[in-house]
């Protein structure tokens, strides 16, 4: 039997895109904020552009604590929130049409969060990464990582605990 | 705690931009322990289907009051920054309702305080989130 012939590319992006606009553009805090996602395939890194509202000493100045928290924790959840959407984004078992009304499965919640201040957040661009170390039917576990102009040198760490949505049907 | 140094941190926390974005109030601060208020804001929505506040602004609630905590201190020279702080969200804030934070700096020593939150929205039986964290204690 003759392989099926691989998706145009520029579908295959449009999906993506549609998918990871829907799950950050809905998000009011995430724009109130300011962070974007970059996607390179499916690895995403988050971007804080700096702004005055974010700062949090002013005599320093740094980033406010909060912030550098919000920003981990927006990361970790639109990080595993990507994961668990990212079969059915590749199949086409969530339409483009879908994505472009918005319209998404339920997302995790958050349990716990643990953030680890390394030093001061600098009145610049901040990045982050995140992993998802477990993902369990009912519980995950990701890891975070916040740097700015030197990747080498993280300012923040952060270790989140989630609960998964019910699936459809248990 | 002397007036003159509850001011000081009144004025200290009045003065962050990012707490002034999120429209906190302080609403009481003396001897190690803070209460802050933030107001419900739709600009501050983690789940645009529920209307529920995000989680981060929560955090940035909690580190905020555990601050201001800290600074109030007898003990406290009055700077301080954020070591490491865990949060536990124990259900969603109910929306159209203010959270408060209310913190105590329980402990504190020459280089470490250390801080318990909790957060509450109207049913104050029940907390949103409690926090547990650890400051600096600088300039000594």
């Amino acid at each position: 039997m003759a392989r099926k012939p691989p998706e145009p590319m520029q579908y295959v992006k449009q999906r993506r895109d549609a998918a990871l606009r829907a799950l950050v553009g809905g998000v009011p805090y995430i724009q109130f904020l300011g962070i974007s996602f970059d996607r390179r395939g499916d690895e995403l890194t988050a971007l804080l552009p700096f702004d005055q509202k974010l700062i949090g000493n002013p005599f320093l100045p740094a980033i406010h604590g909060g912030v550098t928290a919000a920003f981990l924790e927006v990361s970790a959840i639109i990080e595993l929130s990507w994961s668990l959407l990212w079969e059915d984004i590749e199949s086409g078992a969530i339409s483009l049409e879908d994505l472009q009304a918005g319209t998404l499965p339920r997302l995790p919640k958050t349990i716990d969060f643990t953030v680890d201040y390394m030093r001061s957040g600098l009145p610049r661009d901040a990045y982050a990464r995140a992993r998802v170390t477990r993902s369990g039917r009912r519980y995950a576990s990701v890891q975070v990582e916040a740097w700015q102009d030197n990747h080498d040198r993280p300012f923040a760490h952060g270790a989140a605990h989630f609960l998964m949505p019910r699936r459809e049907g248990r | 705690m002397s007036e003159r140094k509850a001011q000081i941190a009144k004025q200290f926390i009045q003065a962050i931009p990012h707490a002034t974005a999120l429209g906190m109030e302080l609403t009481q601060i003396g001897d190690g322990k803070a209460e802050i208020c933030m107001p419900y804001d739709p600009q501050l929505v983690g789940d645009p289907k529920t209307g529920v506040i995000h989680g981060g602004a929560v955090s940035a609630l909690m580190d905020t009051c555990c601050g201001a905590a800290v600074m109030s201190h007898p003990e406290s020279p009055a700077a301080t920054a954020t070591i490491d702080l865990r949060i536990d969200y124990m259900r969603p804030a109910t929306p159209n309702q203010s959270i408060r934070a209310q913190a105590e700096c329980h402990h504190i020593t020459r280089s470490v305080a250390f801080v318990r939150a909790v957060a509450l929205d109207d049913d104050s039986d029940n907390p949103v989130a409690m926090a547990t964290g650890t400051f600096t204690v600088e300039g000594r």
